[in-house]
């Protein structure tokens, strides 16, 4: 293109093969990318969560009419939270087993705020299918905790994953203690 | 043959824009086809068949289905129940969507068997691997559509594939999902995409066959057409033989629409989606089994022996090993080293196309199964088998195979008997054919 320009415009003859026309396409073009670009980012933008979904935050639970070894779930941001009112038992196993023997190592000690309330967001750390353990009949896998239907996970009595393709614990959202018996999530 | 009519009309506007021409040089008289052509090669005219009836279908589903969370499920079954035929067009968009996965598999092991993707239609076979995609797309955001138990689930499960990405993997889940779980926005966009896309694959059938016509059919014996007398014209001799294909098609979808409409199907999307509990067993559609048990095949770690280093968690193997079994598709014109096309001439691969398609039938039927038992090494040793086909036996073969010799040209083995082709033969192919 440069040698064409030349003889028609003369302009930067001297510098070989180098027009002032040259100069201006490439600054254009530089503009024009960067413009692309940022018009870009806003049009990908627009997909991630909009802030009326990440308004519906927290959510309130009341602990109170959940007796030792029964279960409550409740939604927050569209997703299930297992409440568990643990057993003195249940405690006692997750507290016994050794850090070693776990996939994703952490005490039980850390996933909870008050030892018989475990609270966990309900969802398999694979691929996000809802464990079984919730009710009275459900299959609790071979560490009492919760068993995922959807390609065999297992998780204990704290919730951690012991057992499948699911590489990490269920997940502790953050909540605090409202009252005694009542706390809010998110 | 140039394109000639009387027709004024035709005239007029052939002079002005000479789209007749363009057609008929496209899918009619002025396209020379190979002669020797069987049925196998009429899975692609109807893969377009496939994607016309989706299309009209879908457009006028869509004239009646509300894409909300509160309304979506309650929308599908007023189609069912209270539309005119809405049954009818329900029945045959959900069953259209299986047909066109069978057509178009049967069109690729077709590819594989007679050695189509070689050169020089190494683009014609990837932009159909393309197609394939963008059909995967269409097919899974569909499904979700009716916003059904399988619905919310399958697309649970698969969105969450991504979360397998390290670092921004989470994000990019969230992303896609508009929100912190598939939901409103979730289906909104998929509904979006599910009418946009089956423009998109209209567009790249066009490139393909675009792509198609620069060297034409390849052909059961998989040489090249050497001159007029290996072709016949493509209209009317394969445009009949497509209209008899479909009529043999259509009588086996109307078979499935009528009499086993939801065979296909799972009874749990006639549950409405309920986002706090998961069905006791996840399936996707068995168009997507064989690629969801290479996906649930990599129960294990990757990483380096003996010192507890994780390389690849099993859940981004198994995410990586699902898209690699169709991204290795794409490398298949250079990883297969035989310089000849037809498994007819060559006497091992023959053998080693026909394993391929048990273990792929296999993978199916293992995806189908829940994860457990001996259904986890069968998985595995089918997903090995999968890779080692493409990977390890298709660059030996053409090394190791003593391949038969190939005829002269096409017309010497479908003029039987004639000998070498003759001057009487080559001068008037039309008479014999
Ligand atoms: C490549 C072509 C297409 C494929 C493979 C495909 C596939 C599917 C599938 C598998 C479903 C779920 C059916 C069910 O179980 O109920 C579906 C639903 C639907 N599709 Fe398509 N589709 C295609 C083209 C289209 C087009 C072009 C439109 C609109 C213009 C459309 C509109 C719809 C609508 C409204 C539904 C929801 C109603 C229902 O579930 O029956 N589709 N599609
Ligand atoms: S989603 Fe729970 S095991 Fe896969």
């Amino acid at each position: 293109m440069a040698d064409i320009a030349k003889p028609a415009h003369g302009g930067g003859g001297d510098h070989d093969g180098e027009t002032r026309r040259d100069f201006l396409f490439l600054a254009a073009g530089a503009v024009a990318a960067v413009g692309a670009a940022s018009v870009a980012w806003p049009l990908i933008d627009s997909l991630n969560p909009a802030a009326d979904v990440l308004a519906l935050a927290s959510t309130e639970a009341d602990l109170s009419p959940v007796e030792v070894g029964q279960s409550l779930t409740v939604t927050w941001r569209g997703k299930p939270i297992f409440i568990r009112h643990r057993t003195d038992k249940e405690i006692e196993e997750a507290r016994a087993v050794p850090l070693s023997e776990l996939p994703d190592p952490e005490t039980d000690q850390a996933r909870v705020i008050k030892a018989p309330w475990l609270i966990m967001v309900g969802i398999c750390t694979h691929l996000g299918c809802v464990p079984l353990g919730q009710k009275p009949g459900d299959p609790r896998g071979e560490f009492g905790g919760w068993f995922c239907p959807c390609h065999g996970s297992q998780y204990d009595t704290s919730g951690r994953i012991r057992k499948g393709p699911a590489p990490k614990n269920l997940v502790v959202p953050s909540y605090k203690f409202d009252t005694d018996t009542t706390i809010t999530i998110g | 043959m140039a394109f000639q009519t009387k027709n004024p009309v035709i005239r007029w506007i052939e002079y002005r824009m000479p789209i007749f021409s363009f057609i008929d040089h496209s899918v009619g008289s002025g396209y020379p086809t190979p002669k020797n052509l069987n049925y196998w090669w009429n899975f692609g005219s109807l893969a377009g068949v496939a994607l016309m009836i989706m299309i009209a279908t879908g457009v006028l589903l869509a004239m009646q289905y509300t894409p909300h969370v509160d309304y979506a499920f309650r929308s599908v079954e007023r189609i069912m129940r209270d539309v005119n035929y809405g049954w009818l067009i329900r029945y045959i968009h959900m069953n259209g969507a299986s047909f066109f996965f069978i057509v178009v598999y049967i069109h690729i092991f077709r590819g594989l068997y007679y050695g189509s993707y070689k050169a020089p239609r190494e683009l014609l076979w990837m932009l159909g691997l393309v197609i394939l995609l963008l059909m995967m797309a269409t097919a899974f955001m569909g499904y979700v559509l009716p916003w059904g138990q399988m619905s919310f689930w399958g697309a649970t499960v698969i969105t969450n594939l991504f979360s397998a990405i390290p670092v921004i993997g989470d994000s990019i889940v969230t992303w896609l999902w508009g929100g912190f779980s598939v939901a409103n926005p979730t289906l909104n966009r998929f509904f979006a995409l599910h009418y946009l896309l089956p423009f998109v694959i209209l567009g790249v059938v066009v490139l393909h066959i675009w792509a198609l016509h620069r060297f034409g059919s390849n052909n059961p014996l998989g040489i090249d057409v050497k001159g007029p007398q290996d072709t016949i014209p493509f209209a009317p001799y394969y445009t009949v033989k497509d209209y008899f294909g479909i009529g043999v098609f259509l009588i086996a979808f109307a078979v499935v629409i009528f009499y086993l409409p939801n065979y296909m199907g799972h009874t749990d999307n006639y549950i409405e989606a309920n986002p706090l509990q998961t069905p006791p067993h996840i399936v996707p559609e068995w168009y997507f089994l064989p690629f969801y048990a290479m996906l649930r095949a990599i129960t294990f770690n990757i990483g380096i022996p003996f010192t507890g280093v994780v390389l690849i968690e099993a859940k981004l193997g198994g995410v990586i090993t699902m898209f690699g079994s169709i991204l290795i598709l794409f490398l298949l014109p250079w990883l297969d080293t035989s310089p000849v096309r037809s498994a007819k001439f060559r006497p091992l691969y023959k053998w080693f196309f026909w394993v391929l398609v048990a273990d792929v039938v296999m993978l199916d039927y293992v995806g189908s199964q829940p994860p457990e038992g001996i259904w986890v090494p069968i998985g595995q040793v089918c997903t090995a088998y999968y890779f080692i086909h493409f990977l390890i036996l298709m660059p030996l073969l053409g090394k190791l195979e003593r391949p038969k010799p190939l005829p002269v040209s096409i017309s010497e083995p479908v003029l039987k008997g004639s000998g070498p082709v003759g001057a009487a033969a080559t001068a008037q192919p039309m008479e014999k054919a």
